[in-house]
């Protein structure tokens, strides 16, 4: 008995360890869907900021820094996407392609020239890290109760303060919004503003938490299962939440599975585990999530009428 | 007059460079694998064995990173266009792009590490990780305090089978009872790079009760040796020797000598006796081994030092012979 709540625990230890980046990044892409852009640069601003935490907090030895300058660099890769697809009404999947490539190749361009060490950042120790804060072995630092307090925060914003309310009132009517007198680039950009600071964080537990450093591509897809869990929850939080953490789970459960006897079936191959969530996405999606809608006006730049 | 002059001296200058170029000039390259030349492990092995060259004969190497495998065929065209001779490339995954590439300059020298391609102007250095891995396995089992040890490989295939299926042979000469964890980081070479990866299936082979893990999984590898720093537990690092990475949590390193097979080609290159063919090199040879330094001298015990140099022994005189995963594809002979 004892043994089975242990499994259970530790299992749910790694279930939030990995999805901690999932669901900051799910919960600053909410806030840019939500307002009618769509961001599939998520995983370029968390790459841009899992670089820049491990880049700062090497040199100046504090990981708190480390988060404050990745927090910027993951905005300012936000507000690039709002110049370019707001100010600009460009192509907004266009846009956000751009930002992936520049993180990309920029992270691996800087880290090279700076610390010669082919995109790798120089491996952090002591405070150059995010500690434990009450588990020591269950890595649970404090961005990991950020991403599980992002949750409630986003739910609230959205749902029931002034700006949510005209946040959804532009992803779906902007017209509507811009006639009452309010302007939908601010907004947008606010949303932006936001998508940038969750994602910064994302960035900043992959390499300054979860990891000692940074290297290179190190966010390996990340946030687009971030986007996926946006879909899958329909576009709200508390679902997208829950997507996050079914990622999360099956990926834990992969790597315990690993070369594990199941009963009556022998050594599952490591293939078809690794395979598990997306084929369970794909199952979901096509039975049971039904249809998700996005808001109306996603991916459309507003064009103000005079 | 100035014309037959002027041609004179150009022939005389054409066969003098002509003659220098036959003995001493060459004009070595090399392409690393996508871990890239930091690695802290097999690439920057190869790269030790670059940079001594370079320094013994300044003769200048080209380099080249690959970002992603399609990279590969690209760069040894280019490098072969441009006469670089000879051609390191690293890594099993370039194989077939070598044999490509082999084929269509014949009379440029390459060299092959880590797999074998058979044409006359490849030189194909293969090693024996089985020797190596039995070694460090020897080391795990007698340091291991819980009797359950840990492997974590990269990419799930025949070669890294080999490093998980020799170390299991090691532990199992040193403690019959161990029991072995094993997990794969990826099917794809993305594998080779996701130390977050890497230390989250660290992470569960400690919850599992593992103290002892050993990584072989390029730079994958530097998450789970830094999992095993913080939690307190022995780790052993692959191809480098990476004990000072955490100098205190480090048990071993299962050294591949890539270095030198860098280094010894382009020296048999300059002197003028490269050869093509396969050399395998293990234990006997000195192409593998583990490490031992300032490093992880408190953790290796005299009589654990006298079992594994015992071991050591028989492996080179024959007595003990490691089975060979990629002998028939199975950890069983």
């Amino acid at each position: 008995m004892d043994e089975a709540l242990t499994y259970v625990l530790l299992m749910l230890a790694s279930t939030l360890r990995v999805a901690t980046p999932l669901v900051l990044c799910a919960m600053g892409g909410l806030f840019a869907e939500k307002g009618g852009i769509v961001d599939i640069g998520l995983e370029g601003k968390m790459l841009m900021a899992a670089f820049f935490a491990a880049a700062t907090a090497a040199v100046t030895g504090s990981a708190w820094v480390g988060v404050a300058v990745a927090i910027l660099a993951a905005v300012a890769l936000a507000v690039l996407h709002g110049f370019a697809c707001i100010t600009y009404r460009g192509n907004q999947v266009v846009s956000g392609v751009a930002i992936n490539i520049l993180a990309a190749g920029l992270t691996v361009v800087l880290g090279t020239a700076w610390f010669a060490r082919g995109g790798q950042t120089p491996p952090l120790t002591g405070s150059e890290r995010l500690p434990p804060l009450f588990l020591p072995n269950a890595g649970d630092n404090v961005l990991v109760y950020a991403a599980l307090l992002s949750v409630p925060i986003t739910w609230w914003i959205i749902g029931r303060t002034r700006f949510g309310l005209r946040l959804r009132a532009v992803g779906e009517v902007p017209i509507a919004v811009d006639a009452a007198g309010i302007s939908v680039a601010w907004l947008r950009y606010r949303a932006m503003l936001l998508c940038g600071l969750f994602t910064g964080l994302a960035g900043a537990y992959l390499s300054i938490g979860q990891n000692a450093g940074f290297s290179r591509d190190m966010t390996a897809g990340q946030g687009f299962i971030a986007l996926a869990a946006i879909i899958f929850g329909k576009w709200r939080p508390l679902p997208a939440f829950g997507a996050c953490l079914i990622f999360g789970l099956l990926d834990a459960t992969a790597i315990r599975l690993q070369g594990v006897k199941v009963p009556g079936l022998g050594e599952v191959p490591v293939q078809l585990i690794q395979a598990m969530p997306y084929l369970l996405a794909v199952f979901l999606l096509a039975g049971f999530i039904g249809r998700a809608v996005a808001p109306k006006a996603s991916g459309v730049p507003y064009v103000k009428e005079h | 007059m100035k014309r037959w002059l002027g041609s004179a001296i150009a022939l005389i200058a054409m066969g003098f460079l002509a003659s220098v170029q036959a003995q001493t000039v060459v004009k070595p390259a090399v392409i690393y694998s996508t871990g890239g030349k930091f690695d802290k492990s097999f690439n920057e092995g190869v790269s030790a064995g670059v940079e001594r060259f370079k320094k013994e004969t300044s003769i200048p190497v080209a380099e080249f990173e690959p970002s992603n495998e399609t990279q590969f065929e690209q760069a040894l065209r280019r490098f072969a266009q441009r006469s670089q001779d000879p051609i390191i490339a690293v890594g099993f995954s370039q194989a077939v792009a070598l044999d490509k590439v082999a084929r269509e300059f014949p009379n440029i020298h390459f060299t092959i590490i880590d797999s074998v391609v058979d044409l006359p102007n490849v030189q194909s250095v293969v090693f024996k990780e089985q020797e190596g891995s039995f070694l460090v396995g020897v080391l795990a089992a007698l340091a291991s305090k819980t009797g359950k040890i840990g492997f974590v490989g990269g990419m799930d295939i025949p070669l890294v089978r080999r490093f998980q299926c020799g170390f299991e042979q090691g532990i199992k000469y040193a403690n019959p009872n161990a029991e072995l964890i094993s997990n794969m980081t990826g099917t794809t070479p993305a594998a080779w790079n996701d130390p977050g990866r890497g230390a989250e299936l660290a992470k569960g082979q400690f919850d599992r009760g593992v103290d002892v893990v050993y990584a072989a999984a390029g730079s994958t590898g530097i998450g789970i040796l830094q999992a095993a720093k913080d939690r307190g537990k022995l780790g052993i690092g692959v191809d480098s020797n990476q004990n000072h990475l955490h100098p205190g949590t480090m048990l071993t390193s299962m050294l591949k000598r890539v270095d030198l097979a860098a280094y010894n080609s382009f020296k048999e290159a300059q002197a003028g006796d490269w050869k093509g063919g396969t050399q395998v090199l293990g234990l006997k040879e000195g192409g593998v081994d583990w490490a031992l330094d300032k490093d992880n001298e408190k953790l290796v015990t005299p009589d654990m030092k006298a079992r594994v140099d015992a071991a050591k022994a028989d492996i080179v005189s024959g007595k003990i012979v490691v089975h060979d995963y990629m002998s028939n594809n199975s950890c069983k002979p």
